[in-house]
């Protein structure tokens, strides 16, 4: 989290000692040329932070896609963020998926390890209890594939560590908000 | 409707189609197809300028005057990044533009050719929009889809970037039809439980205030006709930002003046101690609000925008309302009526009493001379001289525009052009030429400085080129005084870099391109100078010679509130250190 180090300024309303809350959005935008830079820019030249970012074409006949970011910031930042993506023009709609916290937020991650003797069962014992699988294995390593929230993904990492990480590929986060009803 | 023909005819003929009778532009490589269409035809009237800064301001001071959206072509590469400036002051300040700009061909993209740049990846953030065309078949609906997303919702800057290829191939070209854009379709109608809670608010109010800025203008002369009934319908008193000055007339009975860093006494202390503000238009930028924890304390807060994201961006409000200003006005006018509201009238005589009060301090006031020019007393008789014209005022940024700002009053909207949000100097020339040919018998001026008026003055060539009866006054004072107002206020006097070195002779550098050339340095003579630059019939070049180190008055200090204002007759107290007044704080800022 890259909380701002400089004093507030009297002309900023950002709230010096505000609770910073990290907030899930998900953007349906226009699948046109430029619209990731579009949305990125935004988050950089308003000095927003971005945590996560996933995109892909969710329906290719409506030329949509779907855009989660994961950002953080005060509540009235947040609320902005909001705001200021709702401006762009191929963007079609914003939902904020913390405020009803029921939504299911999901992360794909490939964690490469290496190991010889008692840290390779040791590895593939961790991988048991967290349900990861392994996708290619040779003498001296695995690759474990694991789906699940971030926070999961980030203790199997930290479990391998002293086993023998070696490296981490993340998709960032998905998120879907949960019942029968579109967001 | 539909017709085959090039890439090139389609530009020319959406632009006729689009009811563009001035295209400002500068030919160049990659847009020559296009120039060649304009060849032959007369409906769009193009005016090449001088530099493609150029264009940008002339079109965005075009668009200001006459509420149309202002159109440019310039060719790639250096064509395109010369625009930056003006695409960026025009989102600033919401002004409609769709500026037309050539590209390498198609396959050549990417290559580092000569005269490439990435023109959507650098205009991406100073435009509403932009859209590189890689297909003709896009093109139609593209071009017109660009005078849409320009025009609707908050107003902007859009960019089409063309290939040369896409202008040479051919296409079917379709007229505009259906809704300008497949999703994007901004909100006009505000909530009308909001808007009765607003009328409610208003009716209860003891000291209220209507704050107004550029969305009033933005939203056509019916907006500032509305305002002015609600005003009258309610007695309350008014202000406004720099943006929007003629929305309500200056010369109104509930005027406060602008407020603001620079605004009146009366303004900014009425916005301090206010029960109920209503924001019409307006989005609490730094220059208005000053310090922000000490910000309008005791007040409600009414905000009517059209950008939902201008709500609770640097100011909370107690009741947002999202919409059009003309359709909100529109129906606060309506229920105000319906349901017979009266303002208390009693709690508003004494808030109005108070207001008095500090109108008395005449905060516009000025040491007057016989020996110098008081840049003040410029503005005061431009005014007085001008009042049988039928005047549009630009201006350039730097201490003239404030004293423009203060002492020539506008009674219509659409009749002052300036830069606001992003403070660009150059802009006043051009942008009084886009405003002349809105205009053509209108007495256009340009209130500038010597140092403002060298960023654009290749510009007086267009305006000898095309007959355009431009007058530029220049308050010259040899220094580029608002930065020396701030290095005598935050760095002790050291006036570092901001003398106005090695200036031209600016009559003979009017008599150079062709004007006229006027020069006053006696008061007792300005009268018969002005009068002689207002009876020319052609542009002027005006050196008003002007005292050199009057300040402008009052100002809110970088850091302070409206009720901590510096006035010039304090300013002038001699046991007061100019320098000391702002703290090491507020020196952080700008």
């Amino acid at each position: 989290m890259n909380a701002p180090a400089s004093p507030p300024s009297p002309y900023s309303s950002a709230t010096h000692n505000a609770k910073i809350e990290s907030h899930t959005l998900s953007v349906l935008v226009d699948n046109e040329p430029g619209v990731l830079a579009r949305v990125v820019g935004l988050f950089s030249g308003r000095g927003y932070n971005i945590e996560s970012l996933t995109v892909a074409e969710v329906a290719h006949a409506e030329h949509l896609s779907r855009i989660t970011i994961v950002t953080s910031g005060a509540p009235e930042t947040i609320d902005q963020i909001h705001h200021q993506l709702e401006r762009l023009v191929p963007v079609r709609q914003v939902t904020d998926l913390s405020v009803s916290k029921r939504s299911l937020e999901r992360e794909l991650a490939m964690i490469k390890v290496r190991g010889r003797g008692e840290n390779r069962s040791d590895a593939l014992q961790v991988a048991e209890a967290f349900r990861a699988r392994v996708v290619d294995a040779t003498t001296e390593s695995f690759i474990f594939e694991l789906t699940g929230k971030p926070s999961k993904i980030d203790e199997f990492v930290d479990l391998m560590r002293p086993i023998g990480l070696v490296e981490v590929s993340r998709t960032g986060v998905a998120a879907i908000s949960r019942g029968p009803e579109p967001i | 409707m539909s017709k085959e023909m090039t890439g090139a005819e389609m530009v020319v003929q959406a632009l006729v189609d689009q009811g563009v009778e001035i295209l400002f532009g500068y030919p160049g490589g990659a847009v020559l197809p296009i120039y060649d269409v304009l060849f032959h035809q007369e409906k769009v009237h193009h005016i090449l300028v001088r530099h493609e800064q150029g264009a940008a301001h002339a079109a965005e001071g075009y668009a200001r005057a006459s509420g149309k959206p202002g159109v440019l072509l310039v060719t790639s590469g250096p064509g395109a990044t010369n625009t930056v400036t003006g695409l960026t002051d025009a989102l600033m300040d919401s002004i409609p533009l769709v500026c037309i700009t050539g590209q390498v061909p198609t396959h050549l993209i990417g290559s580092d050719a000569f005269q490439e740049c990435d023109t959507v990846g650098i205009t991406r953030h100073c435009t509403k929009h932009n859209y590189l065309v890689k297909n003709v078949a896009d093109l139609p609906r593209i071009l017109h889809e660009a005078f849409y997303v320009a025009t609707s919702g908050r107003p902007g800057p859009v960019v089409i970037d063309i290939p040369k290829d896409v202008q040479f191939a051919r296409g079917v070209y379709a007229p505009p039809a259906g809704a300008g854009h497949k999703t994007y379709h901004p909100k006009l109608d505000a909530d009308m439980d909001a808007i009765r809670t607003a009328v409610r608010m208003m009716a209860s109010a003891k000291r209220p205030i209507f704050y107004t800025g550029g969305g009033v203008i933005n939203s056509g002369p019916a907006a500032s006709s509305l305002l002015r009934e609600l005003v009258s319908l309610t007695g309350f008193p008014i202000t406004s930002t720099l943006m929007g000055l003629g929305a309500y007339p200056g010369s109104g009975e509930n005027w406060l003046g602008m407020l603001g860093m620079h605004g009146t006494f009366e303004a900014n202390n009425a916005m301090h101690d206010c029960d109920l503000m209503i924001a019409v238009g307006a989005r609490f930028d730094d220059r208005i609000t000053g310090r922000l924890d000490a910000f309008s304390p005791g007040s409600k807060k009414i905000h009517i925008d059209i950008d939902r994201s201008s709500i609770n961006k640097n100011v909370k409000v107690d009741l947002p309302i999202v919409g059009d200003c003309g359709h909100v006005l529109e129906a606060l006018v309506r229920v105000w009526r319906a349901e017979a509201m009266h303002a208390e009238k009693q709690p508003l005589d004494h808030w109005w009493a108070q207001i008095e009060e500090w109108r008395a301090r005449k905060s516009l006031a000025y040491r007057p001379s016989d020996k110098s020019i008081k840049p003040q007393y410029a503005v005061q008789r431009l005014y007085a001289l001008t009042r049988n014209h039928d005047v549009y005022i630009t201006t350039e940024v730097g201490q003239h525009q404030m004293w423009a700002a203060q002492h020539f009053h506008f009674d219509e909207p659409n009749r002052w052009m300036t830069s606001g949000g992003l403070g660009t100097m150059g802009y006043g020339l051009p942008a009084a030429i886009g405003t002349q040919l809105a205009h053509p018998n209108a007495m256009v001026i340009d209130i500038a400085g010597e140092a403002s008026i060298l960023m654009n003055i290749q510009e007086m060539s267009t305006a000898i080129q095309y007959r355009l009866p431009v007058k530029v006054f220049i308050l010259n004072n040899e220094y580029m005084g608002m930065v020396r107002q701030w290095q005598e206020l935050l760095h002790g006097g050291r006036y570092s870099h901001s003398y106005s070195e090695a200036l031209p002779d600016f009559v003979k550098l009017a008599e150079a391109f062709g004007a006229k050339g006027i020069r006053c340095a006696n008061p007792a003579a300005l009268d018969a100078a002005i009068q002689d630059m207002l009876d020319y019939d052609g542009p002027v070049i005006f050196d008003c010679v002007v005292d050199k180190v009057e300040n402008c008055f009052p100002m809110i200090p970088s850091g302070k509130a409206h009720n901590d204002m510096l006035l010039a007759d304090l300013s002038d107290d001699a046991g007061l250190e100019i320098g000391s007044i702002i703290d090491e704080k507020g020196k952080m800022l700008v």
